[in-house]
């Protein structure tokens, strides 16, 4: 109970960008589908036009949608020559706002040609202009059918904004994906039923203002948006502009217990040093970089090898000491990102065994995994198999596995654990290696990269040295038993740890 | 039956002059012809019946002259000047139309929907919605009132009121007492019978009912397939004048009548 009161904590800055995002694409898709939905009702081939292309979204998964517009954008502001964020408030809110498009056009639409005839053929013989027949006749009798349409656009809005969460948009998903990930089902709950209570509070003002016109109850449909508005205003208060607005520093992490603990581990001393902090979870390896180097995040934990190969596109394996250099020579110039330093461990691919299963049938190196992978399943984390990393080792041993089948990492540990995997892609900085007693197989042909942790800081942090001042400390500070006990505390099944308690921990644990 | 109700009109105006005309009036739907060539005039202060059958055209006509319906050719005009000339709406506020499915406005009081001719005209006075509930015979407490709330002779007669609201002085009634009981619709004629002639109103009334044409009006046109087959007095039409189409239509009253006569005697 207490744990889910703590995630409680994290409810009102998530709450206020969730608000925040929902209402403006509701706002925005109001304003397009407004005119768009009168159009429609006056011309059948507009109609048809706007609501297949309305209801063609709809069959887009929202999760989809969200992610479309990342290249998108990306490729749209490479055009214009840069300028345009391609990640976080942008893109969620472009996929929001076609998403509430449907249910407003449609009602517009039935609502307009659901008039009685005669009353608009009265309206017509008495004199009124088209304008005037819209404001003083269609308007107010659309209304309810009208509102009708917003408010399942607004709950339909509010549900798809966790999502946002995966193009770096914080939202109330935040939890929702954090707590998945890191098995904290407090946090799970408390993301869920804040998201669900947001959605039915919405539904039941809206519903309050419909019901208002439809009954001709005025104070109830202007106390319903009274409430409406008020709330929503009370909701964002943590985004209201405070004072000194450089001094609030976003810390990204990827999608796991490692970067959520190390992202606590530099807000806090971000937060000593006197700056504001907030946090950008859950950001796929693949956006991550592209946001730090635009500046929609300040500071994560990237490591060598991933740089190395998927933004340097580097198939060559040097040692790791150059390979470090080698990156921060090339972000300084190709995006003006900083490297500050490595923190002194490793998370590198390991292909890890159960020991037992290992020593009987006498695998030790990958070169042994060769002959009997053709028998094996190999369980490996969502974005392994896409990675060159993948490509790197099949090109050095010619690994044939029977089976392959990605996992979120936390269920690839339970899959070998269950027998339903032979061999997982773990990661060597990972507590459940020593815990659950696995073998990582050696990598004798260095097909696989280092993996150094570097701390990598955006290029208008680069050179505020109170910023680089914090987190030099840092440095060389982490053994990678440090930081697999760190995470094993978050990772294991009983006595969970939140990533912040573990960070405070792992703080303690190295002395800074 | 209604002798020389054209004597009550104000004295101030001339004789009976030209205040409406068609000319050559066509309106056709794809190969249909609703309206074929009609021209026709009507002088001011006439109370005139436009009778037929269903789709003889008479509704189509009749909307020609508010630009409900546009003609495909031909022209109208009003005091000489063509309709088409202004604007549709800055004419229709000049004109009062009243129509069997009423259109009361269902979100707006009884007050409301009188007055709203002059609100969208934007001219500023007040209407007297009292006086005209007066005039339609309807208590002045309903002005508060719903349309819904309202029996269908009294959202009719609101329909009057609204109609003459912003001081029309050429009524067009379609179909107007089409779906009332016999009770409420002797009544409702009798009543704009009177206030035709009270308002020196210039009126023309569809029906497809001959015995209210012949009741309430001093000209009855006979429309077939969209041409005028006869224009005559009540008094003629029910003398036998006025071709076989007119004479079929004023068969069926006469017919009623002579059998109600039938069961007293």
């Amino acid at each position: 109970m207490s744990a889910f009161i703590e995630a409680l904590g994290r409810v009102p800055p998530l709450l206020a960008a969730h608000v925040l995002l929902s209402a403006s694409a509701l706002l925005l898709g109001i304003a397009i589908s407004l005119p768009l939905g009168i159009w429609s009702a006056r011309n059948a081939t507009v109609a048809r036009v706007s609501l297949g292309f309305a209801s063609l979204v709809q069959t887009i998964p929202s999760l989809a949608l969200l992610a479309l517009f990342y290249p998108l954008l990306l490729s749209l502001s490479t055009l214009v020559g840069g300028g345009i964020p391609a990640l976080g408030f942008l893109p969620s809110l472009i996929a929001l706002t076609l998403y509430a498009l449907l249910p407003i056009i449609r009602n517009a639409v039935a609502g307009l040609q659901g008039i009685d005839p005669a009353v608009i053929q009265a309206a017509d013989a008495v004199g009124m202009t088209p304008a005037q027949k819209l404001r003083l006749v269609e308007a107010p009798l659309v209304a309810p059918v009208l509102i009708a349409g917003i408010r399942t656009a607004a709950v339909w809005t509010i549900g798809a904004a966790t999502l946002s969460t995966t193009v770096g948009q914080p939202s109330l998903g935040d939890m929702i994906f954090a707590g998945l990930q890191t098995q904290n089902w407090a946090l799970v709950l408390a993301g869920c039923i804040s998201a669900a209570a947001l959605a039915l509070a919405v539904d039941a003002l809206i519903g309050g203002i419909e019901y208002g016109i439809r009954a001709r109850r005025r104070w109830l449909w202007i106390a319903s948006a009274v409430m409406l508005l008020a709330g929503t205003a009370v909701a964002t208060v943590p985004l209201w502009p405070k004072s000194g607005g450089d001094r609030t520093v976003v810390v990204g992490a990827k999608n796991f217990s490692e970067q959520y603990i190390l992202a606590r581990l530099i807000g806090d001393r971000l937060e000593h040093a006197g700056y504001t902090v907030e946090y950008r979870d859950g950001l796929g390896s693949a956006v991550v970089f592209g946001a730090l180097s635009g500046g929609d995040i300040d500071v994560y934990v990237d490591y060598a090898g991933t740089i190395w190969a998927n933004e340097m596109k580097r198939t060559d394996v040097p040692e790791h000491g150059a390979m470090v250099a080698a990156i921060g020579d090339w972000a300084k110039r190709a995006h003006d990102v900083g490297l500050i330093g490595s923190l002194g461990f490793e998370n590198a691919y390991a292909f890890a065994m159960k020991g037992a299963e290992a020593k009987a049938k006498g695998i030790a190196s990958l070169d042994d995994l060769v002959k009997a992978a053709p028998g094996m399943t190999l369980g490996s984390d969502l974005e392994f198999l896409e990675r060159p990393e993948w490509a790197a080792v099949k090109r050095a041993y010619p690994l044939r596995f029977a089976k392959t089948t990605p996992y979120s990492p936390t269920f690839m540990y339970r899959a070998l654990e269950s027998g339903n995997v032979d061999v997982i892609s773990a990661f060597s900085s990972d507590g459940r290696i020593a815990a659950d007693g696995l073998t990582v197989l050696t990598d004798p042909r260095r097909a696989i990269p280092g993996y150094d942790a570097i701390l990598m800081v955006a290029p208008k942090r680069a050179g505020d040295a109170k910023f680089v001042a914090a987190l030099k400390p840092l440095v060389g500070s982490i053994p990678v038993e440090a930081m697999r006990a760190a995470n094993y505390r978050v990772d294991r099944d009983t006595d969970k740890q939140t990533p912040e308690a573990a960070a405070t921990w792992l703080a303690n644990r190295i002395g800074r | 039956m209604f002798p020389a109700s054209c004597a009550q009109m104000p004295d101030n105006l001339p004789a009976p002059d030209l205040v409406l005309a068609f000319e050559r009036v066509t309106k056709t739907y794809g190969s249909t012809i609703a309206v074929d060539a009609v021209s026709l005039d009507i002088a001011r202060g006439a109370f005139v019946a436009l009778v037929g059958t269903s789709g003889s055209g008479k509704s189509t006509l009749l909307k020609t002259i508010n630009r409900l319906v546009e003609p495909s050719e031909g022209r109208v005009t009003i005091d000489g000047a063509d309709v088409a000339a202004e604007p549709a709406p800055e004419l229709r506020r000049r004109i009062g139309y009243v129509f069997q499915n009423i259109g009361l406005f269902p979100h707006m009081t009884i007050a409301e929907n009188i007055a709203i001719g002059l609100r969208i005209a934007g001219r500023g006075e007040e209407a007297k919605v009292g006086d005209l509930l007066d005039l339609v015979d309807l208590p002045r407490d309903i002005a508060g009132r719903m349309p819904d709330a309202l029996s269908g002779g009294q959202r009719q007669r609101v329909g009057i009121a609204r109609a003459l609201a912003p001081g029309a002085k050429l009524l067009l009634l379609d179909e107007a007492f089409g779906a009332l009981d016999p009770v409420t619709r002797d009544a409702l004629g009798t009543r704009i019978r009177d206030l035709h002639d009270r308002l020196g109103l210039t009126t023309i009334l569809v029906t497809h009912d001959m015995a209210e044409a012949l009741l309430l009006a001093d000209r009855v046109l006979v429309m077939k397939a969209g041409r005028i087959v006869a224009d005559a007095t009540p008094a003629e039409l029910v003398s036998g004048k006025g071709g076989d189409d007119a004479q079929a239509l004023v068969q069926v009253p006469r017919a009623q009548a002579e059998r109600l006569q039938a069961l007293v005697s």
